[in-house]
C-alpha cells in the first residue's frame, strides 16, 4: 500500500500572513516558504519569490499558528470504530488546526500490552492524517488491580500511561505505578475521581442537579483525588499529568501541588472553559460528560489558571459516540463530546473575544501538550519540519451547518457560530487539510 | 391568556393562570364523575396511549379512567411484556406507537428527561406522568386541587415537605406548583436526603421537624426501604424515631397530605393516616378529574368552561 497522498511534504509559500508564535516570539506579518516540508525562509511580505512547483496561498489577513497539539483524544480504535476511526479522528484534528494528538487506551480491547499497541501504532502509520501519540493503561484491563507491562509499553512507544475514563480508584496501585515509572519513565496521566462520591453521577451537584432530579457528581470527588495523587507523586518523586480539571477546588489542589514539584502538570477542556452546568437543563446529552460541566465559579478559575500557566494546556478529551449511544435519556447517555474541530474556534469566540484570554496565551496552551509529552514542539523558523495552521479568525461559521469531519457528531457546540475558522494545517511538514472554501474571499464568509 | 401549550412535560410549561385553568376544567370534571353516567363525548374518536416504564398503580389507572371518561380509545403499554423487553428503544418503541396517530401519549419512565425526548419524536401531544426523579407534573397538580378545595387560596400558606426529598419527583414538581400558586414550601428531612442547593428552588430546607407546628399543610413523603440498604439513613428505627409524622405532630388546623403508596407505621403513624386531618384520599380522588383536564386542556383546549357540560 502506498503512502497516502496527504503525507507528500508541503512545497507551499504562504504570503502576509499575521504569523503569531508566542513560543518562538514572532508577531508579526511574514511571508513563509515551505520547501521539502520544512520551512525554508521567514521574511518580510511580498519578498519572497515563489518557485514554480510551490503552491501559493494569499495569508492577507489571516493568522498563522503553530499547529495545535491535543494530548486527550478518544480514537476509538480497536474496537469501537462505529464512534471513530484513527482515520477519521485525524482527519478531524487535521480539520482543527492540530499538528498532533495524543491517543487514550480505553479501547476494546484496552491498550495495555504491548501487542496491542505495535497493531496500534502500524495502523496509524497507514491511516493517521496527523502524526499520533498513544499512552497505555495504567493497569491490565484498566481494572486497577494489577500494573500493565509498563517497560516493555515503553520501548513499543507508549508516551506515558494513563486509566483514563476511570481513576486509579487504590493509593496503593498508583504508588506502585510511580515507583515502576523509574524504572520506565512516561507520564501517569490521572482521570481524577472518587467513585465513592461520584457513582451514579449524570452531572455536577449543584442547584441544575438539585432542580432536575440527577444525581450529583460533585467538585470534591475530583479534587480530593487531585490532592491524595499529587501527594504520592511528590512523595515518589514521580511525574503525573491532571486529566481535564474542572472545578475550582482542583485548582487549589494544583496550586498547592506545583509549589512543591516540578513534575506536576494539568490540562482543562474547551467545553470546561467555555460552558457550566446551567447548559445541562435543558438535559441535551451532548452536554453530558465526565467530569461534568460545572459552575460559572468554576469555569472562571479554570480560565484564570490556564491564563496563569498554573494548567498547562488546553486538551479536547474528544470522546465521539454514535448518535444512539446519544439519543435516550440523559441518564443513559454516554458520556462526552467531541471537540477537534471546534477546540480552537469555542475558545477565541468564548474566551478571547469575551476577553477573558489573550490569543497569544490560546495559542501557547493549545501548542504546550507536546512538550509535556516529549513530543516535538511545533514552532515557527527556519529549518523547523513545518506545522503550522492558517486561521482566519473574523470568518464565522456554524458547528455543524456542514456535518462533521469526525464519524461522530456528539458536539456540546453544536448549533453554534463561532469565529475563527482553520483554512489549512500542515502537520509534520505535509498539507493534511484545506477549507473547501480556502479559496473563498473572506468577505463572504466573515461575521459582519 | 392563559399558558398551556401542546406538552406537558413540567410545572415549568404553566404559569399560575393556566394551573388555575386546568383546576377549573377539573372542578367541572369533578362534577360528571358525581354523575351516574360519568362520560363526556370530548375525545371520542382519539386515541390516547398509556406507555409506562415503571410500575404504576394510581397514575396509570388515573390516566386510563380519565381518557376513557373523555371517550378517547386508550392503548396501555407496559414495559413488561413488550417490545422494550425484546430491547427497543424509547426512540422506536415512541415511534411504533406514533404510527397509530394518537392525540396524546402519556409516559411515565425511571430516566429524566425522556417525556421531554418522547416529545421531540412524536407529533403527538406528551403529557409526563413521571420521569425518574425530575417531574410528576399531573400529582402536584391534583394536589393542588385537593389544596385549592380545602384553603380556597394557597396564598401564603406554610407548606412542609417532609422526607426523601432527594429521589422525589413529587417533591420537585409541587414545589414548583405550590410556589407559583403563592404559598411558601418547607423542605424537611434527613440532610442525607435533602438534595445540595435545593434551595435554589426557591424553598427552605430544615433537617429536622423543629417548626413543623408552622406549617398549615405537612406534605409527607414515601420512605423507601431501599434508601436503608443505601444507608441514606442509619437505620428505620431511627428514620422513625426523628422523622415520622403522628397524630401529635399535628394540631387541628393542619392538613396531613401524602402522594402513596404509604408505608405505614414508617412516614406515617396508622393514626395520622386515619386522622380527619389526613387528605390522602381526595387526592386519589382528584387524580381523574385533573387528569381528565389536563388532556382536555391540552387536547381540546376550548376557553369556555361550558363547553363539556
Amino acid at each position: 500500500m502506498g503512502a497516502p497522498l496527504f503525507c507528500r511534504p508541503a512545497e507551499l509559500l504562504i504570503r502576509g500572513a499575521h504569523v503569531l508564535d508566542p513560543r518562538a516570539g514572532i508577531d508579526t506579518r511574514q511571508d513563509i516558504l515551505i520547501r521539502g516540508g520544512h520551512i525554508a525562509e521567514l521574511a518580510v511580505p511580498g519578498s519572497i519569490a515563489a518557485p514554480d512547483d510551490c503552491d501559493v496561498v494569499d495569508g492577507t489577513g489571516k493568522h498563522l499558528f503553530p499547529a495545535f497539539v491535543d494530548p486527550h483524544v478518544h480514537l476509538r480504535t480497536p474496537g469501537q470504530e462505529h464512534k471513530e476511526t484513527i482515520a477519521t479522528g485525524t482527519a478531524a484534528a487535521a480539520a482543527g488546526g492540530f499538528g498532533a494528538v495524543i491517543a487514550m487506551p480505553n479501547t476494546s480491547p484496552p491498550v495495555d500490552n504491548a501487542s496491542v499497541l505495535r497493531a496500534l501504532a502500524q495502523t496509524a502509520d497507514r491511516e493517521a492524517r496527523v502524526p499520533v501519540g498513544f499512552l497505555a493503561a495504567i493497569t491490565r484491563g484498566q481494572n486497577g488491580q494489577e500494573l500493565t507491562e509498563m517497560a516493555e509499553l515503553r520501548e513499543a512507544g507508549a508516551l506515558g500511561f494513563t486509566d483514563d475514563g476511570r481513576p486509579v480508584v487504590s493509593a496503593g496501585m498508583l504508588r506502585k505505578a510511580l515507583q515502576y515509572q523509574r524504572v520506565c519513565g512516561g507520564v501517569l496521566t490521572l482521570h481524577e475521581e472518587d467513585p465513592a462520591l461520584s457513582a451514579g453521577g449524570a452531572m455536577h451537584e449543584g442547584a441544575v442537579s438539585a432542580r432536575l432530579g440527577l444525581a450529583g457528581i460533585p467538585s470534591v470527588s475530583e479534587s480530593t483525588m487531585v490532592a491524595r495523587d499529587a501527594a504520592l507523586a511528590i512523595y515518589e518523586r514521580g511525574r503525573v499529568h491532571f486529566q481535564h480539571l474542572s472545578c475550582r477546588e482542583s485548582v487549589a489542589a494544583l496550586a498547592a501541588a506545583k509549589e512543591q514539584s516540578a513534575l506536576v502538570s494539568a490540562e482543562v477542556s474547551p467545553h470546561h472553559l467555555t460552558l457550566t452546568d446551567e447548559s445541562v437543563r435543558a438535559l441535551e446529552s451532548s452536554f453530558k460528560m465526565n467530569p461534568p460541566l460545572r459552575t460559572e465559579a468554576d469555569r472562571t478559575a479554570l480560565v484564570q489558571a490556564l491564563r496563569s500557566g498554573l494548567i498547562d494546556c488546553v486538551a479536547t478529551d474528544h470522546a465521539p459516540h454514535a448518535t444512539h449511544e446519544k439519543e435516550v435519556p440523559f441518564e443513559q447517555a454516554a458520556m462526552g463530546t467531541t471537540g477537534l474541530e471546534t477546540a480552537f474556534a469555542a475558545l477565541f469566540t468564548k474566551l478571547v473575544l469575551g476577553g477573558e484570554l489573550e490569543l497569544s496565551a490560546l495559542v501557547e496552551r493549545m501548542t504546550a501538550g507536546a512538550s509535556l509529552f516529549d513530543l516535538p514542539q511545533p514552532t515557527i523558523g527556519p529549518g523547523q519540519l513545518a506545522s503550522v495552521c492558517l486561521v482566519d479568525l473574523r470568518a464565522g461559521w456554524e458547528v455543524g451547518g456542514r456535518g462533521y469531519v469526525s464519524r461522530s457528531e456528539n458536539c456540546c457546540f453544536h448549533g453554534q457560530t463561532l469565529r475563527g475558522r482553520v483554512l489549512l494545517t500542515v502537520a509534520a511538514g505535509a498539507v493534511v487539510f484545506r477549507a473547501v472554501s480556502a479559496a473563498l474571499p473572506a468577505a463572504l464568509t466573515a461575521v459582519k | 391568556m392563559s399558558g398551556i401549550g401542546r406538552h406537558l412535560l413540567s410545572i415549568e410549561d404553566l404559569d399560575r393562570a393556566g394551573i388555575e385553568r386546568i383546576l377549573d376544567r377539573a372542578e367541572s370534571f369533578a362534577e360528571v364523575s358525581g354523575r351516574e353516567i360519568k362520560k363526556v363525548p370530548a375525545l371520542r374518536g382519539r386515541t390516547v396511549v398509556n406507555l409506562f416504564y415503571e410500575a404504576s398503580t394510581r397514575t396509570s389507572s388515573s390516566f386510563e379512567l380519565a381518557a376513557k371518561r373523555l371517550s378517547a380509545d386508550v392503548v396501555s403499554v407496559r414495559s413488561i411484556g413488550s417490545s422494550v423487553e425484546k430491547g427497543e428503544s424509547l426512540k422506536d418503541t415512541v415511534q411504533t406507537l406514533s404510527a397509530y396517530d394518537p392525540a396524546a401519549i402519556v409516559i411515565r419512565s425511571p430516566h429524566v428527561g425522556a417525556a421531554a425526548l418522547v416529545a421531540g419524536w412524536t407529533a403527538a401531544s406528551v403529557i409526563n406522568a413521571g420521569d425518574g426523579k425530575h417531574e410528576h407534573p399531573t400529582q402536584a397538580l391534583l394536589d393542588v386541587f385537593t389544596l385549592r378545595r380545602r384553603l380556597g387560596s394557597l396564598e401564603g400558606a406554610s407548606i412542609w415537605i417532609v422526607g426523601d426529598v432527594l429521589h422525589s419527583r413529587v417533591a420537585r414538581s409541587n414545589i414548583l406548583a405550590l410556589r407559583r400558586m403563592g404559598a411558601r414550601v418547607t423542605v424537611c428531612g434527613p440532610p442525607t436526603l435533602l438534595p445540595r442547593e435545593i434551595e435554589a428552588l426557591g424553598c427552605e430546607a430544615k433537617p429536622s421537624l423543629e417548626g413543623l407546628s408552622q406549617a398549615d399543610v405537612v406534605y409527607v413523603l414515601r420512605m423507601q426501604q431501599e434508601r436503608m440498604r443505601e444507608a441514606f439513613v442509619p437505620s428505620l428505627r431511627e428514620y422513625v424515631q426523628r422523622y415520622q409524622i403522628t397524630s401529635t405532630h399535628l394540631d387541628a388546623r393542619q392538613l396531613l397530605m401524602h402522594p402513596g403508596p404509604v408505608n405505614r407505621g414508617v412516614e406515617l403513624s396508622a393514626d395520622a393516616i386515619d386522622s380527619p386531618r389526613a387528605l390522602i384520599s381526595d387526592q386519589v380522588k382528584a387524580g381523574v378529574a385533573v387528569r381528565m383536564a389536563v388532556l382536555y386542556e391540552l387536547l381540546v383546549g376550548s376557553p369556555v368552561l361550558e363547553a363539556v357540560a
